[in-house]
């Protein structure tokens, strides 16, 4: 009973919170408004470039955690590039962009929340469509999205370990165990077994069950106000589909290859127009894998980020009232996209491990 | 696409390849495989559970169906002691009968024969006493006959008539 009432005031707060942040962020907006009144933008115009960053800033990677900005409750992460030997510092020499940290007599800024070598007045070169031309080093830093990642990992190692311990003394999940067991048997008898087939759905369980979990786990945690969206990162739906292209390639049988190349029960002309195309499909399976993660998370966030903007654009209570209850509907539709995103990823995945390793009997 | 290239950033990308495969291995050695054996083994107990009891069933089915055989098999075994027991003691009731009739027979005649006797001897002395009355008659009737002189003379007389005739 506690734990249920805990977990409907967590949901509620999670569903609320990225409202209250808004607030705060308007507030300060207010001020910087006062200070730049003078420019030839309107406040309306600048108000609405302001909130467009914002949205923008809350979505992209950083390199420091920030839990309550305009509290200054955040921490610094480590920073790691390479650039004639590894140089490793905390972000808080950067000062948000503000100051040029130096590392072994290098000197490093961020512009655009990227990191840029410069000279030690921290000198960026714009070229015309004012993209700095100066020198990336090569970026290893553990940034706000891979510290997310790793805690996210940690959490879901530990929750699972804990889970399996259930099963040493005895046969009937306990606790945690009666949520998540029928999501893995979910997995397993909706998702592996009709894709790939009970002979050899096995070999696969363990990919299939980590990348649903970890895409769950990470979509739920982007939909917090701490502005984690790891799944709505291209580098990182790039790296969970690379996954799917190298298992399904690298676990094939040959009848996949001789679908590929030599489709069997076609005359030959079309043997040779069909093999580009499949070869082609190869490459956009999982192409269509990474983008529509990519694009559901992200354009779910930047939808209701700009509900939420909406909420402080009209001064009408009506408006405001209408505008709320859209969001926190929203919210749960995002809830159930999260969910629904890491099925589709781990049931196409599960299909085009299925195709690769049929049997095609039938011919 | 352009802004997409740009926006893709090797770091992260080199981060969630590596933090992905630890966390694959991890899980697949400590969580994965613990669990999905012991569904495994839990379901194949279940299985095996649901065939036992199938077993048992068709096992009961058996037993009562031999059961059936055999109390029919008794009842069958009884209806026919009870025949037998039937046709034994119309033997017995038969045969009693029949000896019950000898005897009864018997004792009748042994009856009839001692009633006869008895008759025998009944008539013998009925036959015995009419003699001595018939003597003591005739004993009175000749004294009365007797008793005087010309009577006797009669007597003679007729009876020597008598021997005359003849």
């Amino acid at each position: 009973m506690r734990v249920k009432i805990l977990v409907k005031t967590l949901s509620l707060l999670l569903l609320i919170s990225p409202i209250v942040l808004f607030a705060q962020h308007e507030n300060e907006n207010k001020i910087d408004e006062k200070e730049i009144i003078s420019e030839e933008l309107s406040e309306e115009a600048t108000k609405s470039f302001e909130r467009k960053e914002y949205i923008n800033h809350h979505l992209k990677d950083a390199y420091d955690f920030t839990i309550w900005h305009e509290k200054g409750i955040e921490f610094p992460l480590p920073v790691i590039l390479w650039d004639n030997g590894l140089q490793v510092f905390s972000s808080s020499k950067f000062h948000h962009g503000e100051a040029v940290a130096i590392s072994n007599g290098n000197f490093y800024k961020l512009f655009h929340n990227k990191i840029y070598k410069t000279d030690e007045l921290g000198t960026i070169n714009l070229d015309e469509h004012q993209h700095a031309t100066n020198t990336k080093p090569l970026d290893f830093s553990i940034t706000k999205n891979v510290f997310t990642i790793l805690l996210i990992s940690i959490f879901i190692f530990f929750l699972f370990m804990r889970f399996a311990k259930t099963y040493q003394n005895n046969l009937v999940p306990k606790k945690g165990g009666k949520f998540f067991e029928p999501l893995i048997l979910f997995v397993r008898d909706e998702i592996a077994i009709p894709n790939i087939g009970k002979k050899h759905y096995k070999k696969y369980m363990s990919y299939l069950l980590t990348i649903f979990f970890f895409i769950w786990f990470l979509n739920l945690a982007g939909m917090t106000p701490l502005g984690i969206g790891v799944t709505n990162n291209i580098a990182v739906t790039f790296a969970l589909a690379m996954f799917t292209f190298f298992i399904t390639q690298f676990t094939s049988n040959k009848n996949y290859w001789k679908h590929i190349f030599w489709m069997p029960g076609v005359p030959v002309p079309m043997k040779f127009i069909l093999a580009p195309i499949e070869l082609l499909g190869v490459f956009i399976k999982p192409f269509a894998l990474m983008i529509r993660l990519y694009a559901n998370m992200t354009a779910g966030h930047i939808v209701l980020m700009s509900l939420i903007g909406l909420l402080y654009v009209f001064t009408n209570w009506f408006a405001k009232g209408a505008f709320l209850g859209l969001t926190l509907f929203l919210s749960i539709i995002e809830l159930l996209v999260a969910f629904l995103q890491a099925y589709i990823f781990t049931m196409l995945t599960a299909l085009y491990f299925g195709g690769a390793v049929a049997e095609h009997d039938e011919h | 696409m352009e802004k997409l290239l740009n926006d893709f950033s090797v770091g992260l990308f080199f981060w969630q390849t590596l933090l992905f495969i630890v966390l694959l291995f991890l899980l697949r050695k400590f969580a994965w495989k613990p669990i999905l054996n012991a569904v495994n083994e839990r379901e194949d107990s279940i299985k095996e559970a649901l065939n036992a009891a199938e077993d048992a069933k068709r096992e009961m089915a058996k037993l009562k169906s031999s059961n059936e055989d055999l109390l029919n098999q008794a009842r069958a075994e009884r209806d026919e002691m009870l025949k037998e027991a039937r046709g034994i003691k119309d033997n017995i009731v038969a045969n009693a009968k029949t000896t019950a009739k000898v005897e009864a027979e018997k004792i009748v005649a042994a009856a009839r024969e001692s009633i006869q006797h008895e008759k025998m001897a009944a008539i013998t002395e009925l036959k015995n006493q009419v003699a001595v009355l018939s003597i003591e008659i005739a004993e009175k009737i000749l004294k009365n006959e007797l008793s005087s002189a010309d009577k006797q003379k009669t007597i003679i007389d007729n009876i020597v008539k008598d021997i005359h005739l003849n």
